[in-house]
């Protein structure tokens, strides 16, 4: 068992937000079939949205760029789906929200309570989804009071997930955690695009997304390592994580746990892979804590 | 991958709302049932079965498919596949029972062929509105026994496959495929549930689909929380056991819709 931000979990793999999220039973099967440590709902918004048009996701040669355009049924929509991953799963299932405002986000976070998510998650970083996620998440101000207004109104932990498109990630986690946040989550899609060489359109319906997989993991790596210089709360990694090496090397930048997100395209199980890798690796290399190799790197100079 | 250019060599009136549309490239290593991501550009990305490795058979639902209905021959739309599960090929000397209702015989025709082709036995049920819109008859006819079924009585039975299916030894058969509109598919199920012979067939569903490649979740099933486009979306009869088929879908926001 391991302890991030006093939920239990049985590894350090958690389900990123977007990812097989949208339904109670598809968490449940990651939780079960999948072996991960913890669970990320879809973000959900205070009204039902259809997202973006197709395509909203393509695979690349280095990784994933995708536009959902945050589609969601709205909170009293997903209360039922909410209810039934936290009957159903046994692992702690954390509900991210998003919202143009800090109201918004209380108003959600309040009204997704009914079902007991264990955690909230702020969505203040999707790079595609106007007056949305990264347009209030590149705000200090803004996610400092985002956050304050969730940890208001709600007595579980509180994790704000961060964009890495802004030019100093360290400000934007350390107004998260002025708010009150108990972690914060790095790092969300990085803005790209794609042309179809052959028509000239863009390829993604809302022309422009994130890219997500391996291309973005030195980012994540990066923004996790500064961010473990500059905070007190634990940080949860995030982006390019697809094999038990990758989330080593994301743990010894400084991550607290994993999100793995893309990698679930080549096999559900990836979270007990990783999960056992890590445990195996701890072993080889004789350290008796997986607290021992936690921003290991930090140590190396 | 991103979508390859496909220009269309040839359109070809299969009914009054059905169209196929024959492209410059085959996907050689297809599974029938498997789908492809269509890519009307500027308008819209829609997952379709494919009636042929080079061709799509498309029903004019909405604005995506009328979009698609307006392209001519030398016209091309983006194309991402072949996706998904298809059905479970059968093996020299099985006897194959294909149930198609509507469009439902696009992605069934394929698999009717090489059924044939390995050496089996197949029989249909083809089920449509009225003879008019009896799709691919001519294809499944050249296989083996053919059984028709008309909601007008226009040709064959009066009524729905099931219709047909009741007069039917079901037992009699190795494996079933099935595809059509979910509520005809929720019948046979049922059916097929009281006859106890859900282990050997197989249900290709629909659902709407987001990123179509198994990560975004927006077709997931319940209760198993299945991926339609990736675990699917052809089903085996015990997996849909106690499912949503037939009661609920999800639409593109993810609420549910009653079927």
């Amino acid at each position: 068992m391991y302890t991030l931000t006093g939920l239990e979990l049985k590894n350090p793999t958690i389900l990123a937000a977007g990812v097989l999220g949208t339904t109670g039973a598809s968490l449940c099967r990651v939780a079960r079939e999948g072996g991960a440590g913890a669970v990320v709902t879809k973000s959900i918004g205070p009204a039902p949205k259809t997202g973006h048009i197709n395509p909203s996701m393509v695979r690349l040669d280095c990784g994933f760029l995708n536009a959902m355009g945050l589609p969601n049924p709205s909170y009293p929509g997903f209360l039922q789906e909410l209810e039934f991953a936290k009957n159903n799963s046994a692992v702690p299932v954390i509900a991210s929200i998003f919202g143009g405002t800090p109201s918004e986000f209380a108003e959600v976070a309040e009204g997704l309570l009914p079902a007991n998510p264990d955690a909230f998650e702020l969505n203040v970083s999707c790079p595609h989804a106007e007056g949305y996620g990264a347009a209030v998440g590149s705000n200090p101000c803004l996610v400092e009071a985002v956050t304050a207004a969730v940890k208001d109104v709600v007595n579980v932990p509180v994790w704000v997930k961060l964009t890495p498109n802004v030019a100093d990630i360290k400000s934007i986690g350390t107004a998260a955690e002025s708010g009150g946040a108990d972690a914060v989550v790095a790092i969300n899609t990085l803005k790209g695009m794609a042309i179809d060489i052959e028509s000239g359109y863009p390829v993604l319906g809302n022309r422009s997304g994130g890219l997500s997989g391996k291309a973005v993991k030195p980012v994540a790596i990066k923004c996790v390592y500064d961010l473990y210089t500059a905070l007190e709360i634990p940080v949860i990694g995030v982006g390019g994580v697809s094999s038990w090496e990758d989330a080593a090397e994301m743990l010894m930048a400084g991550a607290a746990a994993v999100q793995i997100g893309s990698a679930v395209y080549d096999r559900v199980d990836i979270f007990s892979e990783i999960g056992t890798g890590i445990e195996a690796f701890l072993t080889r290399k004789g350290y008796s804590d997986i607290k021992k190799i936690i921003g290991l790197a930090h140590e190396m100079i | 991958m991103l979508p390859l250019n496909a220009i269309i060599t040839q359109i070809t009136e299969e009914t009054p709302l059905v169209r196929t549309f024959f492209f410059d490239h085959r996907f050689e290593d297809m599974e029938p049932g498997q789908f492809v991501m269509v890519w009307i550009r500027g308008v819209d990305e829609i997952p379709m079965g494919l009636s042929r490795n080079n061709s799509i058979t498309v029903q004019k639902v909405g604005e995506a498919t009328s979009k698609l209905f307006e392209l001519k021959e030398g016209d091309s739309f983006g194309l991402r596949g072949p996706f998904g599960k298809g059905f479970t090929l059968p093996v020299r000397g099985e006897k194959v029972l294909v149930i198609a209702g509507g469009v439902g015989a696009a992605p069934l025709s394929p698999y009717a062929e090489a059924a044939f082709a390995a050496g089996a036995e197949v029989h249909t049920i083809l089920g449509a509105r009225s003879a008019e819109d009896l799709l691919f008859e001519g294809r499944f006819e050249a296989l083996g026994k053919i059984y028709i079924s008309t909601d007008d009585g226009s040709k064959g039975v009066k009524g729905f496959v099931t219709d047909v299916l009741k007069n039917l030894d079901v037992a009699a058969y190795d494996r079933i495929a099935v595809c059509g509109p979910e509520i005809m598919m929720a019948s046979v199920f049922r059916l097929f549930e009281e006859l106890q012979v859900l282990e050997k067939a197989e249900f290709s569903l629909h659902r709407y689909f987001k990123c179509g490649i198994g990560i975004c979740g927006a077709c997931c099933i319940d209760k198993s929380g299945l991926r339609v486009c990736k675990d699917g979306p052809v089903f085996s009869g015990v997996q849909l056991i106690g499912s949503e088929l037939g009661n609920y879908s999800r639409d593109a926001s993810g609420r549910r819709v009653k079927i």
